[in-house]
């Protein structure tokens, strides 16, 4: 957490030898609060203020990367609490579990099926983000073996869960040079975990079962010179992971409370007994705070569900996700093909480009330059009204590319038929359907007389 | 290394609502169901008290839903031809409170009729133990006329009724006070539209403990993200003494996921979106459970996959 002028001037000579600049240190000291100046511009300030002060600037959620060789997750580096504070900047990992204790030939299978996945959602290709291996048989070859196969099978990151630093260290060494997430250092073995982990250059997830244990482990393994720490306060059922996660989040932002200023990692499939129910504990850490998320389970339906919800609650709140306005040419449209008009609002650009497309007809999808908002929400604010329905028509040049003049509207705003008509004279206005799902068989019915 | 747990002590709460009365208290419900009444963020109960848990709401059409989704009516069956046994089957299913939802007109078109409403809100108050929500079609006369005509017909039951809307609120927050019921007001996503409407409930003379507050939402991929942290700032402000805003709050998330084609449509989607019920009974079930985590007291739900699902979440957070 930023310090306040105040506290910074505090820290400064208090000489107001006015070198940096300014007239006093405490003048110096408020530019700084507002990053308004840089520190470097006091000759004077002490080692151990700057560091103070460097410190003071860190993020108070470390940001936490990690790497395969085509892929990277970052996580942490969060600033609020609830996302209309400002927004959610790193969205979670989601990464899926195999063991090791499985055949090569199925390990290999699940993580390409897995990591293979994709789902295109408004325009955006989603997928999961790597994948856990787990040294369920105790023995480093075994391990080193599995974690050489998942390596070999995807190119996103991994995460190694291992209890014997032993263990660890044969399938640290499997991991190449990609940077994974080791898992975990407890109070037995974090002297051989964090020496691995310092060693590779890669992060290390601590566990513990209370935040006291928690917060010492981190001490003791950043003491030990490893920087990037992930969390796991032990808990697993969805009660007390909302509870454990929500205080962690307070204490690294409310109190700037350095030991648990970590982002914190989940197993949702430990506390579910089958994969809805997973999904319902992921979706609530997708919600409060976590960063990395480990799935036992796989599917697409709930992968698809998970990963749109995780682009929601990630979203900038102040900005939606908007399409450029414009001419969109969907199945190689012809002058006789049909004229549509939308808003630049992404989830109702693609609810109808997607209809439209998959309906195999050809279109011309007018795209309205709304400030991102859905059909009604833009007609209610003014911001898709007969004239700028108009303004579109005119100023994206269709009319030169169509040999016709029929305009169809969305179902939504039948009631702006009359106006736009007024303001397009010429033109032929026509209401579509009210759902995007409806018009291909609006379309198939639709023609050019 | 002793941490400071960082608990939040909230100045305060959101009122209690009771729907329903039985025998003892003048109507006929076999027991009563109370929202709301939380000093704490939801679920965070090392923080403060949630003396009620989320409460799930079924769905009843007075009419045969032909545009739902065919995994609805598979679930559903016969019992959704006929609003009393569709209620039954509500309450068999385990949900705590049953949400009739009135249409404009009758199978073959004829308009609803007082008359009509009157008799299927017996019929269902007969068919059920549950306490009851009745909602009219949403259009401003057809509301007028049909929410009286149930007010009248469901009193002493402590109902709730709606939809209060900022353009039509009046006839039908009178209806509710002459006949001792509740009133559900819903705005469009927007913290201020939503106290506004609360305010101008209570003007007349309502009860602020017999409103409750609809902030409106959206389904899973589709702006539920807007819906969440309206709800998100709706809780805050409440928790933080803003009385207007102190309501318990209604969402229909089942409406809401089903309209999609995610949940509704098994072909001519992505291979990529997976199984079609897995995936609708997830969008549904997601739906829900994110909108509990922003504060949601009463869920409409659809499908009695989801309420079981749903359901089981809620026991889990609640759980000391
Ligand atoms: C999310 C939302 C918001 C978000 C905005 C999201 C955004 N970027 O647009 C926020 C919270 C900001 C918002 C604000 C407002 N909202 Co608003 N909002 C909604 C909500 C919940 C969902 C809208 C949505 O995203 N739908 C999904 C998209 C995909 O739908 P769509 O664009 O209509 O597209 C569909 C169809 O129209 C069709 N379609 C689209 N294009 C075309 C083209 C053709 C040719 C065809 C045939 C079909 C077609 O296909 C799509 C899929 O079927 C709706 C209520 C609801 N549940 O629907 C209210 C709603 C739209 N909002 C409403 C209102 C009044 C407002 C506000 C004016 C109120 C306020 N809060 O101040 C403001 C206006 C904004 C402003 N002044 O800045 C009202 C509109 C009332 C009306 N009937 O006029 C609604 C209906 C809520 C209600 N019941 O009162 N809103
Ligand atoms: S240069 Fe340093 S000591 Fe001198 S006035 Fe500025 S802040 Fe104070």
């Amino acid at each position: 957490m930023a310090l306040t002028g105040l506290q910074i001037y505090k820290l400064l000579p208090q000489t107001n030898c006015k070198e940096c600049g300014y007239p006093t240190c405490l003048a110096f000291a408020m530019k700084l609060a507002a990053k308004q100046a840089e520190l470097s511009a006091c000759p004077y300030v002490s080692e151990e203020a700057k560091a103070q002060l460097d410190a003071a600037a860190a993020p108070p959620i470390r940001l936490v990367t990690v790497q395969g060789p085509g892929h990277k997750v970052s996580v942490g580096n969060e600033t609020v609490i609830f996302r209309h504070e400002k927004t959610f900047y790193n969205p979670p990992g989601l990464f899926v579990r195999v063991k090791d204790t499985t055949p090569i030939t199925d390990i290999q299978k699940a993580v390409q099926e897995a990591m293979g996945y994709s789902v295109v959602y408004v325009g955006m290709i989603l997928h999961l983000d790597g994948v856990a291996v787990e040294a369920a048989s105790g023995n480093p070859d075994t391990f080193a073996a599995a974690v050489k196969a998942a390596r070999e099978a995807t190119d996103r990151p991994l995460i190694l869960i291992a209890s014997d630093p032993a263990v660890m260290k044969a399938g640290l060494a499997a991991a190449d040079d990609t940077r994974p997430l080791l898992y975990a250092a407890t109070a037995e073995n974090w002297q051989e975990m964090a020496a691995l982990a310092k060693g590779a250059g890669v992060p290390l997830a601590v566990r513990a079962d209370s935040l006291d244990g928690l917060a010492e482990l981190t001490e003791k393994v950043g003491g030990a010179g490893v920087q990037d720490i992930v969390l796991d306060p032990g808990v697993r059922d969805p009660a007390g992971t909302l509870v454990t996660l929500t205080h962690l989040r307070r204490l690294a932002l409310k109190k700037n409370f350095r030991p648990l200023g970590f982002p914190v990692i989940t197993f949702p499939g430990e506390g579910a007994a089958d994969a809805i129910e997973e999904a319902q504990l992921a979706a609530e850490h997708i919600a409060k705070y976590a960063g990395f998320i480990v799935l036992d389970r796989f599917s697409p339906a709930m992968a698809y569900a998970l990963l749109a919800w995780r682009v929601n609650i990630y979203t900038n709140p102040q900005e939606p996700i908007k399409v450029q306005p414009g001419i969109y040419e969907i199945n190689n449209p012809k002058p006789d093909s049909p004229v549509m008009i939308t808003t630049n609002f992404s989830i109702t650009y693609f609810s109808v480009a997607n209809e439209v497309d998959g309906s195999g007809l050809p279109g011309w999808l007018l795209v309205a330059d709304a400030e991102g908002m859905s059909v009604l929400t833009a007609w209610a604010a003014g911001k898709f009204d007969a004239e700028k329905i108009a303004k579109t028509v005119k100023t994206t040049g269709i009319e030169e590319r169509i040999a016709h003049r029929k305009l169809i509207i969305p179902g939504a705003v039948a009631v702006l038929m009359g106006e736009v008509e007024e303001e397009l004279p010429g033109w032929q206005i026509l209401v579509g359907p009210r759902e995007a799902v409806d018009l291909p068989g609006y379309l198939k019915l639709w023609s050019v007389n | 290394m002793p941490v400071e747990i960082p608990v939040e002590k909230w100045p305060g709460r959101v009122l209690e609502a009771t729907i329903g009365a039985t025998a003892a208290e003048g109507g006929t419900r076999s027991r009563v169901v109370k929202v709301g009444g939380e000093n704490t963020l939801p679920f965070m109960l090392t923080d403060g008290e949630m003396p009620n848990p989320p409460r799930i709401a079924m769905e009843v059409l007075d009419r045969y839903p032909e545009d739902w989704s065919p995994l609805l009516l598979e679930a559903w069956g016969d019992a959704a031809r006929d609003p009393a046994q569709w209620a039954k089957a509500a309450e068999d299913a385990g949900a705590d409170l049953v949400l009739l939802q009135l249409s404009l007109t009758r199978d073959g078109g004829k308009p609803t009729t007082a008359a009509d409403a009157r008799a299927i809100t017996r019929a269902v108050l007969q068919a059920t133990g549950l306490p009851i929500m009745v909602f009219g079609p949403g259009q401003v006369d057809a509301d007028n006329e049909l929410l009286v005509a149930v007010a009248e017909e469901a009193a002493g039951e402590r109902i709730v009724l709606g939809i209060c809307e900022e353009k039509n609120y009046r006839t039908i927050v009178a209806a509710a006070l002459a006949s001792g019921h509740l009133v559900n007001g819903r705005t469009a996503m927007d913290v201020n539209l939503a106290k506004q409407l609360n305010i101008l409930i209570a003007d007349m003379g309502m009860p602020l403990d017999r409103i409750i507050m609809d902030p409106t939402t959206a389904g899973l991929g589709y702006g539920i993200e807007y819906g969440y942290s309206v709800m998100e700032r709706l809780r805050l402000a409440a928790l933080q003494g803003d009385k207007m805003t102190q309501l318990p709050m209604l969402v229909t998330p089942g409406f809401e996921a089903w309209r999609q084609k995610e949940s509704k449509v098994g072909e001519g989607v992505p291979a990529s979106w997976g199984d079609w019920r897995e995936r609708a009974i997830l969008w549904e079930t997601l739906t829900a459970t994110n909108l509990l985590l922003a504060g949601a007291n009463v869920l409409v739900l659809r499908h009695p996959e989801t309420v079981r699902r749903v359901r089981a979440f809620i026991e889990r957070m609640m759980a000391k």
